[in-house]
């Protein structure tokens, strides 16, 4: 019989079981599921994520990546999520006591903000899932958590995901709830008065929301940190499809969103290009 | 008894027929924590060229019914990242390593193979054909049985390795590419590589892969590969390697029965990573309900009429 590999890689992911313990509606299409996973929940650190197999059919095909939301200790692994297509509905119609093929912990989280920073968490939509992790993390010392929607209808009751002390601001596009406008009004108005040098801003959304907040922290002079999303077949670096153009010369091209991701320094991702070749 | 499972592809031994197939199994490393990759009959690395290749502009992937495109772009560290940061950890596997070879020039083919030649550590060469042409316009090699077989030729004068030529699927008659490549003097052929499709993102009017098309794999392609083999297999008198949506052993097993003497397991990988050896175990257990002393018994044993 051939021997075990010379040296398996101590990168703590492993294809678990874990049973899917229950789920529930927080806004429309969206749900907080929760998992027992006790591996996943004490070695995840907020910005990383999960590739989740939904049902054992071959369509869906693929695992699709989920942010991890937060731990409910001891063994609690939550996900939160919006229904985007096939696989996420299918998802969201699994009854408790599945158990469910789960990938993880993957990627590179946030780095946490260091004592005597002022840590502003800008989510965009469904982008609040690693964020309520990363407040978990941190603890509300002087948090601000400032959460964008389109409407009234999508906002999330954050009390219902875990109990978090820091009271988010809320901004939607159509003045249905809290400020009538982006979340990047939020921003700015949280920024005013504070040293730029001792904010660190992490951030989570679709694209122009990461952009203009990337573009915010360049121009003002603070740390800015994203989350960003691609679409991936295997989440650890081996089928190469969620590349991102990369801002660092040295680097190459591409970033792959899986590996040296999902959250990156805003000022090592090319905003400008949505797709450069070699 | 347990029945045999060592294959041979002309002069490369396996101890079992199952590989994973290049592109879907990174430099093998990357499943480490996931599998215990020595137990394989062997791996075939991603895809490489002489220099390194970042690869398409994104997206890259997107996923279809059963299946998925892939516009990757053949990105890869290049040969001397190869040999330099792959290879040492590979040469510690006692499975067999395979290197996927491309270029897009006889002179590019002939020269990854020259830098591999009396490498340890690489047991075969696989040669993607599939690639573009830059000296005929773009046109693939693998779509013509002269430069496939001028492909063919170029890496075996520089290699002193088995040679498993890579047969694209996007073809008039597969057949026609698979006796001209034994007659370059492949020692086996492996099929099929990705069938070329497109996704149309319907409200941006836009194709959704970055590079407009992409190569589509999983069980959607599996009765077109199942077929290919099939037909190849009575065409050549050289082992085949059989692949397309492999997800389980009696996924294989079509392969085998329709001539296959090997699989590979490719875009399985990133779904359950462990698939190959699952497969591996199925494949004897049907041995052992079905009193077959060896896997070779299976090969080509299809009734038909």
């Amino acid at each position: 019989m051939p021997g075990p590999v010379p040296e398996a890689e101590a990168t703590g992911m492993r294809d678990h079981t874990c049973e899917l313990l229950f789920q529930h509606a927080v806004a429309p299409r969206t749900f907080l599921l929760g998992l027992r996973a006790a591996d996943l929940a004490s070695r995840a650190r907020p910005g990383q994520f999960v590739m989740v197999r939904v049902g054992e059919a071959t369509d869906p095909l693929l695992r699709r990546p989920f942010s991890i939301c937060g731990i409910r200790p001891p063994d609690v692994l939550l996900l939160l999520y919006r229904v985007v297509g096939h696989g996420t509905d299918l998802l969201s119609r699994t009854p408790p006591n599945t158990r469910l093929a789960v990938l993880g912990p993957l990627g590179q989280g946030f780095r946490l903000p260091a004592p005597g920073t002022i840590p502003i968490l800008a989510a965009g939509g469904i982008g609040i899932a690693p964020l309520i992790f990363l407040a978990q993390a941190v603890g509300d010392g002087g948090l601000r958590l400032l959460c964008g929607y389109r409407s009234q209808a999508e906002v999330i009751e954050l009390g219902r995901v875990l109990p978090l002390t820091c009271a988010p601001q809320i901004a939607t596009d159509d003045g249905t709830a809290g400020h009538h406008g982006p979340v990047t009004d939020l921003l700015h108005a949280a920024m005013r008065n504070l040293p730029p040098d001792r904010l660190r801003l992490f951030v989570c959304g679709p694209p122009a929301m990461l952009r203009a907040v990337a573009r915010i922290g360049r121009e003002l002079g603070s740390p800015c940190q994203v989350s960003l999303e691609a679409h991936m077949a295997c989440g650890f670096g081996v089928c190469l499809g969620c590349a991102v153009p990369s801002a660092d010369v040295n680097a190459g091209p591409y970033w792959h969103v899986c590996q040296q991701g999902p959250v990156f320094d805003a000022a090592v991702i090319d905003w400008q290009t949505p797709g450069k070749n070699t | 008894m347990n029945p045999r499972m060592d294959v041979r592809l002309g002069p490369l031994r396996l101890r079992n027929p199952v590989l994973t197939a290049s592109g879907t199994f990174g430099y093998g490393r990357e499943f480490a924590p996931l599998m215990d990759v020595n137990a394989l009959g062997g791996l075939v690395v991603k895809g490489l060229s002489l220099k390194p290749r970042a690869g398409n502009p994104p997206p890259r992937i997107v996923e279809t019914p059963s299946g998925m495109l892939n516009a990757i772009g053949l990105a890869n560290v290049g040969l001397e990242r190869f040999l330099s940061e792959k290879l040492p950890w590979l040469r510690q596997l006692e499975t067999a390593v395979i290197v996927n070879i491309y270029g897009h020039s006889l002179e590019d083919y002939a020269a990854v193979a020259a830098g591999l030649k009396g490498v340890e550590g690489v047991a075969a060469l696989e040669v993607n054909i599939s690639c573009p042409n830059v000296a005929q316009g773009g046109m693939a090699f693998g779509t013509d049985p002269v430069t496939s077989a001028r492909v063919t030729e170029a890496v075996l004068k520089n290699s002193d390795k088995p040679v498993i030529v890579k047969l694209s699927p996007n073809v008039t008659d597969i057949r026609v590419i698979a006796r001209a490549v034994e007659s370059a003097g492949a020692h086996a052929v492996s099929l099929i590589n990705t069938l070329t499709g497109m996704a149309v993102d319907v409200e941006r009017r836009r194709p959704v892969l970055g590079n407009v098309s992409g190569g589509l794999s999983g069980p959607a392609i599996r009765p077109v590969a199942v077929f290919m083999v099939h037909q190849v297999a009575r065409a050549v008198s050289i082992p085949v390697v059989g692949m397309g949506g492999i997800m389980n052993a009696r996924d294989a097993l079509e392969f085998i029965i329709a001539g296959a003497t090997a699989v590979q397991v490719g875009t399985a990988n990133f779904v359950r990573p462990a698939t190959a050896l699952e497969v591996l175990a199925g494949l004897e257990a049907f041995l052992e309900a079905h009193g077959h002393a060896s896997i070779a018994e299976l090969t080509g044993a299809l009734t038909t009429g």
